[in-house]
């Protein structure tokens, strides 16, 4: 367990730290030597050119990459040793949507809720946040659009109450109306003291939902504007 | 655990009622496999009586290698594979619940392959309670390690030719010891089937635990 | 106050290497060009005939040492594994992956050698009711599964953990089977072991223990330098990860003018100083 920094304006321990890190796919080292640190509550939104390494980035805040190099903490817990616990703590959403074709936009729902342990009661709300509990809860998602099975994939993460949203790209495939229901998820989210973090191409919608930018590029952090509070270490 | 892994199997079986893929599919290619068997021998009836045994093991055994690239595939499609690592499930009430899914599936299958063989064959079931014993106990054995080996086979730059390879040898001693259970149930053969039977048992029992250990080594992508 | 560090990549280390040779694989293969020639000598010529068999036994001065030799290294294979799982060390894992390779090879003999044994014993060359021939033609079978799995692209650590489990799974159901169905069903052309019985009279015994320790002696030789060959192979593609994470950090110089285009609160003097 990481002990927290002394910091002197008062902030608690930070949700991300990562210092040096590099991470592999196969040989490929897609993180170089990233750092980075990430305080409880804010709203980061992670940029850079495709194969900078952003989705690697979140990949391994999940706790589902490997460090090959350096060290990296999340949510209190080591990089190295303990990723099976910052999983159940995060909510990923990458991608691929993870959902079963063949079963309706509820019973994803359903059966994601109780594979997370989570209140299945939260799962009409959930689907009701992001538009689906009227005409689509009841219908399979082999059926859906991409922007409709997207919306899924963001309920079945809602119903976990994540501590961490790690969010890959949520506004694509999405209309108007859905990326409306992703800001205010975000914002939702921010509020009741969640860490966000996002990738995203979209820069002038979320600018005005995030705190904070990070560049990435190289696998390396190559840019930050400083969070809304103290100073960014970030070497 | 147990409730958990109740959600998996659960779960795999609804998707596979409502996808019906192995009863639409699979299940007539298994009919298929006894049919092409009874041309290909053209025999009389005491030699198809004989080798009954082991025709219907070895359809099982290709049957099982479909059903495993069918559950496979399905975690494959939308990579929910990451979202179960993700999730708070433990791998080893994932593996129990996509084993006892597939148990269930191929226990289905063999019933019609069974009806299949009685009638193909014209076999007599001398014992019935070996046989029914002797299917769940190698049935259960078949979906564990297929289970294991299925998720060596949803990985990245794996080619689905490479789980027959994988499988199939490992389910030798299932598919022999089967073979003789059966063998002594058609009362075809003086071997002692319930002695092979405790063999199968021990199958069943082993692979069942290094399922349950080596699931989640091998669900890891990273 | 630090969080656990993974081990950093090794950096560039500019030995130079000619072959897998050292002075202990040199001084085996002395031992082996000794013996082999020794061996075939007292096998063929010099060890009596037997009863039974008369000069088809021979064949068993070199069957049975390789056979006993083949479950040495699939056991090394399915330890080496369970070391590699427990430890993590790349050693363990290129060691099983070097006996499981080096086991198909002599399993294969094994089964050729037997095969042509038991042709003027049993009348056949194959006999399906015999516990040890199935077994050893289904290990060889697992264990050729186990090298093509290996060689599937991927991440190597994660590839490895898996193979582990493969070899683990093989290797330990052999004696499972083995054992229970010699328990339960006589079944079996193989002679019983004859030398734990201790009827074998003494020029048998000795060279039995000759071919033991040739053959022994030879899989010695190969484990190592195909364990050599695998290390080194492995330690070129790791070198390789420096120039890569070069090549990576480098994207970052452009990458940074593509995503920004232009004012960039710099963090590119980290870019050269790792």
């Amino acid at each position: 367990m990481v002990e927290p920094f002394p910091v002197p304006s008062g902030f608690m321990a930070a949700t991300i730290e990562l210092s040096g890190v590099v991470t592999l796919l196969g040989r490929f080292p897609a993180l170089a030597g990233a750092d980075l640190k990430v305080q409880a509550g804010e709203v980061v939104l992670i940029q850079g050119p495709n194969g900078a390494g952003k989705t690697t980035l979140l990949r391994l805040c999940a706790g589902l990459l490997r460090i090959e190099a350096g060290t990296g903490s999340v949510l209190g817990h080591d990089l190295v040793e303990e990723r099976v616990t910052i999983r159940r703590r995060v909510g990923l959403l990458g991608h691929a949507t993870g959902l079963y074709d063949d079963l309706t936009v509820e019973e994803n729902v359903r059966f994601w809720a109780r594979a997370s342990h989570a209140d299945v009661d939260g799962v009409a709300a959930a689907l009701d946040h992001l538009g689906l509990a009227t005409r689509l809860h009841d219908v399979q998602v082999r059926k859906l659009s991409a922007g409709q099975r997207r919306r899924t994939a963001l309920a079945t993460l809602l119903v976990r109450r994540p501590e961490l949203w790690l969010l890959d790209e949520p506004h694509a495939t999405l209309d108007q109306e859905g990326r409306d229901q992703v800001d205010n998820l975000i914002a939702n989210a921010a509020q009741a003291g969640a860490t966000v973090m996002l990738a995203s191409h979209e820069l002038e919608r979320v600018s005005r939902l995030t705190h904070r930018t990070v560049t990435v590029a190289g696998g390396l952090v190559v840019g930050d504007t400083g969070s809304r509070g103290g100073d960014v270490d970030a070497s | 655990m147990l409730r958990d892994a109740l959600l998996v199997a659960a779960k795999d079986l609804r998707v596979e009622w409502r996808s019906r893929v192995l009863i639409n599919q699979v299940a007539p290619f298994t009919l298929l496999i006894v049919v092409l068997f009874g041309f290909a021998l053209d025999a009389d009836t005491a030699t198809l009586r004989d080798t009954a045994p082991g025709l219907f093991w070895v359809a099982v055994m290709l049957v099982a290698v479909l059903a495993v690239q069918r559950g496979a595939a399905i975690e494959a499609a939308d990579d929910t594979q990451q979202r179960m690592l993700l999730s708070d499930l433990d791998p080893a009430a994932v593996f129990l619940g996509k084993a006892a899914g597939l148990f269930v599936q191929l226990l289905v299958l063999e019933v019609m392959l069974t009806a299949a063989v009685v009638v193909l064959f014209d076999v007599s079931v001398g014992e019935p309670l070996l046989m029914v014993a002797s299917s769940v106990v190698a049935t259960i054995a078949i979906a564990s390690a297929g289970t294991l080996y299925g998720v060596l086979a949803v990985g990245l730059g794996v080619r689905e030719t490479l789980l027959p390879i994988l499988l199939l040898p490992v389910l030798a001693p299932v598919l022999i010891s089967a073979t003789r259970t059966f063998g002594d149930a058609f009362d075809r053969v003086d071997a002692d089937g319930w002695a092979w039977l405790g063999l199968l048992g021990t199958f069943a029992v082993i692979y069942v635990m290094i399922g349950m250990l080596a699931y989640g080594v091998l669900l890891e992508e990273s | 106050m630090s969080a656990t560090a993974a081990p950093a990549p090794e950096t560039d280390s500019p030995t130079i290497v000619t072959g897998t040779s050292s002075r202990g694989t040199r001084a085996l293969a002395f031992i082996i060009a000794v013996g082999v020639p020794t061996l075939l000598a007292f096998a063929f010529f010099i060890s009596p005939e037997d009863d039974v068999q008369r000069d088809a036994v021979r064949l068993l001065y070199i069957h049975v040492p390789i056979a006993i030799m083949t479950y040495v290294a699939f056991s090394l294979t399915a330890f080496g594994g369970i070391m590699f799982l427990y430890k993590g060390s790349r050693w363990w894992d290129t060691t099983a992956y070097a006996a499981g390779e080096i086991g198909v090879v002599l399993c294969g003999l094994t089964l050729i050698t037997g095969s042509i044994w038991g042709r003027p014993t049993w009348g056949t060359w194959w006999e399906w009711s015999d516990v040890r021939l199935v077994t050893s033609l289904m290990l060889f079978l697992v264990f050729v599964g186990y090298l093509a799995f290996r060689r599937i692209p991927g991440d190597p650590t994660v590839r490895a953990r898996r193979a582990a489990v493969l070899g683990l799974i093989g290797a330990m159901q052999i004696p499972i089977v083995r054992f229970s169905v010699e328990w339960w069903e006589n079944n079996t052309l193989h002679q019983s072991s004859s030398v734990l019985y201790g009827k074998l009279e003494n020029m048998t015994l000795f060279t039995w223990f000759l071919g033991q320790i040739v053959v022994g002696a030879i899989f010695l030789y190969l484990l190592i330098h195909r364990f050599r060959v695998a290390w080194m192979e492995e330690e070129i593609e790791t070198h390789g990860l420096v120039g890569a994470l070069e090549e990576r950090r480098a994207e970052a110089l452009v990458g940074v003018e593509q995503a920004v285009g232009g004012t960039v609160e710099g963090r590119i003097s980290a870019v050269k100083d790792v």
